[in-house]
């Protein structure tokens, strides 16, 4: 199964220019004030992971948004490849029996 | 309290409110064309904080002063010579690197003046120092690492970097001046003598340019006029020509 690098820098070499001087560009992951889950929220450009980290503070969280920041540089991420989402989600949509609302719960079980 | 400390301490809010006005209009003068996004906004953010401390300080200066002036009077409707900001914060921001040079200068002094305002006698100091200290705990880490990344960095970058310092640096001892009314106000515990900071000031700055691969100036001198009001530098009045004219020509005018 292929995958692509969709945060991957473009390969500008042998094409008779010179490479880019561009920061890398990191994924920026933040924890809400109630949620347990860091979510993407965004990318951005910084030298390193500490700028980064510093630069998403100042970019995603001004207005109290989060707890907790997790950046991972875009090159890290591996993510399906968009002309195999056929064979990737599509056997799933018609096996609606892998959906668990066929119980019927006991009441004393309380809150799922 | 005696008559005597209340102008030591209208003269010591008007310093900490100019300070923070002053610099945090050169900040905001990055906005929309800093080199990068992010640092865009990241000094949008801090010239923000920077004119919320404001809107603290000259409000309690305003109180004490006792005329029915509000911060806003205090900030749009004052002459260069009634600022008592130091000198090093009205300067022009030059390129990138020089502004964050004299951001570190301002953020280091600031970091640790405001921990022990925390403790002033004041209680009313002491509740805004505490919520200025943890501001001024982020930004002395981001302007003290740009500080390290463009000093330790490329060639071109070491050596704007170099030339902010040699430039700036005779302005920081301006910061560590100590008058009759600082006197006053260190021996009743409101706030600590200028001149008690520097120690700890010096050990600092020396650690971060080492980092930095910078080259301190071995000159102490240090030029002053600003806290005291004696004599601004030229940049002040341009800065208050801008900052000031809609006051200033629409008197009242508010939105």
């Amino acid at each position: 199964m292929s995958s692509v690098t969709p945060g991957e820098l473009p390969d500008s070499e042998g094409k008779g220019k010179s490479p880019r001087h561009e920061w890398p560009l990191w994924e920026v992951f933040i924890r809400g004030q109630h949620g347990l889950n860091h979510r993407h929220v965004g990318s951005l450009h910084a030298p390193d992971a500490e700028m980064a980290i510093k630069n998403a503070r100042d970019v995603y969280t001004r207005r109290n948004e989060g707890v907790s920041i997790w950046v991972v540089e875009s090159r890290h991420i591996s993510a399906t490849a968009p002309g195999e989402k056929g064979p990737l989600f599509e056997p799933s949509e018609s096996k609606i029996y892998r959906h668990p609302t066929f119980y019927d719960i006991p009441d004393d079980v309380g809150h799922m | 309290m005696a008559d005597i400390d209340q102008t030591a301490l209208l003269q010591f809010l008007l310093r900490m409110g100019d300070n923070t006005l002053i610099l945090g209009h050169r900040v905001s003068e990055w906005c929309g064309k800093a080199p990068v996004l992010e640092e865009d906004i990241a000094l949008a953010n801090t010239a923000l904080d920077l004119i919320g401390q404001t809107q603290l300080w000259l409000g309690y200066a305003a109180e004490v002063e006792g005329k029915g002036q509000t911060a806003d009077d205090l900030a749009f409707l004052r002459d260069a010579w009634d600022f008592r900001n130091v000198l090093l914060v009205e300067l022009p921001n030059g390129d990138f690197g020089q502004t964050l040079m004299r951001q570190f200068f301002f953020d280091a002094w600031s970091s640790i003046l405001m921990p022990r305002l925390a403790n002033s006698a004041d209680p009313r100091i002491a509740e805004i120092a505490e919520k200025a200290a943890k501001e001024v705990a982020y930004h002395v880490e981001r302007s003290a690492d740009t500080v390290v990344g463009l000093g330790d960095g490329t060639e071109e970058s070491h050596k704007r970097m170099q030339a902010a310092l040699d430039y700036l640096y005779p302005y920081v001892g301006e910061f560590f001046l100590s008058d009759d009314g600082d006197a006053a106000l260190a021996a009743a515990g409101i706030a600590p003598d200028p001149a008690s900071l520097r120690a700890e000031y010096d050990a600092f700055v020396e650690r971060v340019m080492a980092r930095a691969t910078l080259t301190l100036p071995e000159d102490r001198f240090a030029h002053s006029g600003g806290r005291n009001g004696r004599m601004h530098t030229e940049h002040l009045g341009h800065i208050l020509t801008q900052m000031q004219w809609l006051q200033r020509a629409y008197p009242g005018n508010t939105w």
